[in-house]
């Protein structure tokens, strides 16, 4: 009898996990559920550990759906000033101390934003995962003390900066908490790590995140997020070219 | 017996005129030909040297290992004390800091807005300081085109190709667009003070050079530099003297096992300098001995057809009772006063026209137009402690031993036959 018990235990736990696990898609739905808004505004620190130092950048964000976004960055000095606008696919950086207004494009768009790991092309990216990805949910892991998800993502839309995704998705929250990034040919390109998640306004939201390129030495960028508010009024004349030269 | 043999040279030109000019003008050849060798391959050794690798240079470990894709992250940080030690521990060397960067070249319209972008490769030297040699290094002075060097911060010179294609004209605005150290985006304005033509391709092509404090604030590096050049005082690679300032800063700055410590090289160590550096060696030896050989046969040649010519001479001095040692050695004699007499006139000779081109060289930039690797234009000849010698020896002892062969048949000559050759 004891020998039929585990057998059965255990077929009566997989179909019971099986019958609560939620498939990929549903997973991504709400992932996006906390992560997307209508639009938001935020401020952020990013402290970038370089090999050999560490800088501390400050900066104010408003964005509005996947469409716009525009940044303008506080301290330290040398970049006091810097605004950077995105309309749709297209990016602009004011630089002050120049007095001009730089479309980024191309091969630059794959440059470190202010040399942290983050590249312009992360920026420009919209995060609405079920987009551009079909998901798989392919396992249950732990990430310190949280039970996550481990779902593949491979993106069908071809213009996508990650072509795989691997997520560890917290299985209460429905928020990532650990993320690596693929090429299309399967070379790891970043990994993130998400963590301090917050209960804002009725969603988790992650306050850090940590940024790794895999591709680049140093010891990753920190981004954390300050104040936040989701779903505010922000006037039009935020997301225009004229904005940044005010 | 030496003045005498002085006068019989000075009365009978037949015996002295033409064996010195043959003498004098073989071994101004060789003087020539030396100098200008040397001095050409030294002057693509040195072009390189200058632009490029100095005679030593330092740099983070790091840095060394990338340093074809100018890796400004990696650079060397406080590279105001490691250049005061530098000029403490070295001071007949001439220390320069540097900064090569890439980019893209943005020219504005009124409005701020781009009109063209252009690729391209940048060096920032010290162009501002009174006391620096920079300007001169790069031979800047004579290579502008249009405009002047750069005379206040913000000012910047491009290569004339580019400006042409980009559009602008001394006294336009140009924005440089790059990556800073900590590779953030750098955006930097500069106004455009001079067109420069090196008549080199490479550096044509799409250059822009700027002082080195504007590219430390465009590019973030307050107090660092990418490389830092040494010179040798005389403007000439020294290998046995860069080895030993190598050996000694090393000892003191180097740490294997620190990737941002310093690190210095030779010239030998960049670019295949140090095969092209034997490889050039090997063949001004080979050229000049076939060079000195040929010279030499001619010499010795002369040498010999001088003292056959004199058989009949020989023939009555030894009818006349002289003896034939004595015909001989005075006969040897004469050839050393020849030979010595050519050899002084050929280096005199020689020497002006190296200084000569030592100093002005020759513009060979028709030929070089569409060169794609770092040669100069302008070639110089190039007078060594070697130049001095390496015509006089061959121009002295070619003849000497052509007498001395010619004159074994004195001591073949019968009295019988004698008698007979006067006779006839």
């Amino acid at each position: 009898m004891k020998k039929l018990t585990v057998p059965f235990l255990f077929i009566l736990y997989s179909l019971s996990l099986h019958a609560q696990a939620p498939d990929g898609k549903e997973i991504m739905r709400r992932i996006d559920q906390n992560m997307s808004s209508d639009n938001r505004f935020f401020t952020s620190k990013m402290i970038i550990h370089s090999v050999r130092s560490s800088r501390t950048l400050e900066s104010r964000t408003w964005t509005r759906g996947k469409e716009n976004s525009f940044t303008e960055y506080l301290f330290p000095v040398r970049e006091e000033g810097t605004k950077m606008l995105k309309l749709g696919d297209q990016l602009w950086i004011y630089s002050p101390s120049t007095d001009r207004t730089l479309q980024i494009t191309g091969h630059m768009l794959r440059q470190a934003v202010m040399g942290s790991d983050m590249s312009y092309e992360d920026l420009m990216e919209d995060s609405k995962l079920l987009n551009h990805y079909n998901a798989e949910l392919t396992g249950s892991e732990k990430v310190g003390e949280h039970d996550c998800w481990v779902v593949e993502l491979t993106a069908f839309d071809p213009g996508v900066t990650y072509q795989g995704k691997k997520l560890w998705v917290d299985k209460d929250r429905y928020i990532p908490l650990k993320e690596e990034l693929f090429a299309k040919s399967g070379t790891l390109l970043k990994r993130t790590e998400l963590s301090d998640i917050t209960n804002i306004d009725g969603r988790w939201y992650p306050k850090k995140i940590v940024f790794k390129d895999m591709l680049q030495d140093g010891e990753g960028t920190e981004f954390i997020i300050g104040e936040i508010r989701f779903n505010i009024d922000i006037p039009d004349y935020v997301f225009s070219k004229g904005n940044l030269k005010k | 017996m030496i003045r005498f043999l002085l006068k019989g040279l000075i009365r009978d030109r037949h015996r002295s005129l033409l064996p010195i000019i043959v003498t004098a003008v073989g071994v101004m050849l060789t003087i020539v030909f030396h100098s200008w060798l040397t001095g050409v391959l030294g002057d693509s050794i040195e072009y390189n040297a200058r632009f490029s690798s100095g005679h030593v240079k330092a740099m983070t470990p790091a840095y060394h290992n990338n340093m074809q894709q100018m890796p400004n992250d990696l650079a060397i940080l406080g590279a105001g004390q490691t250049m005061d030690s530098l000029r403490e521990l070295f001071p007949f060397m001439d220390w320069v800091e540097r900064i090569h960067f890439a980019g893209l070249i943005d020219v504005p319209d009124e409005n701020g807005e781009t009109v063209i972008q252009g690729n391209a490769l940048g060096l920032g030297i010290d162009l501002l300081s009174p006391q620096s040699l920079e300007a001169e290094r790069l031979n800047l002075e004579q290579s502008l085109r249009t405009g002047d060097l750069p005379k206040q911060p913000g000012e910047a010179l491009m290569s004339h190709e580019f400006s042409v294609k980009l559009g602008i004209a001394p006294g336009d605005l140009f924005t440089l667009i790059g990556s800073t150290m900590y590779r953030e985006l750098a955006v930097y304005n500069f106004t455009l003070c001079g067109t420069i033509e090196f008549g080199t391709t490479a550096l044509d092509r799409g250059s822009v050079i700027v002082d080195l404090q504007d590219a430390r604030l465009a590019l973030n590096m307050e107090d660092a530099a990418g490389e830092i050049l040494g010179f040798n005082a005389s403007g000439y690679f020294d290998q046995e003297m860069t080895g030993e300032v190598i050996k000694d800063f090393n000892s003191r700055f180097y740490d294997e096992e620190n990737i941002f410590s310093t690190l210095m090289i030779s010239l030998r160590d960049q670019n295949n300098m140090g095969t092209f550096l034997d490889y050039s060696t090997k063949l001004v030896g080979l050229l000049l001995v076939i060079f000195i050989t040929a010279m030499s046969i001619i010499l010795w040649n002369a040498g010999l057809l001088g003292g056959l010519r004199r058989y009949g001479e020989f023939g009555m001095r030894l009818a006349i009772g002289e003896e034939k040692n004595h015909v001989y050695v005075t006969m040897i004699y004469e050839s050393l006063i020849i030979g010595i007499l050519g050899s002084v006139t050929g280096v005199f000779l020689g020497m002006i026209i190296a200084f000569y081109l030592q100093k002005n060289g020759i513009d060979l930039g028709i030929m070089m137009k569409n060169a794609s690797i770092m040669i100069p234009s302008v070639f110089h000849a190039r007078i060594t402690a070697q130049t001095w010698y390496i015509g006089f020896i061959p121009g002295v002892f070619s003849a000497l031993i052509g007498t001395m062969l010619a004159g074994v048949g004195i001591y073949k000559r019968q009295t019988a036959r004698l008698i007979k050759e006067l006779q006839a």
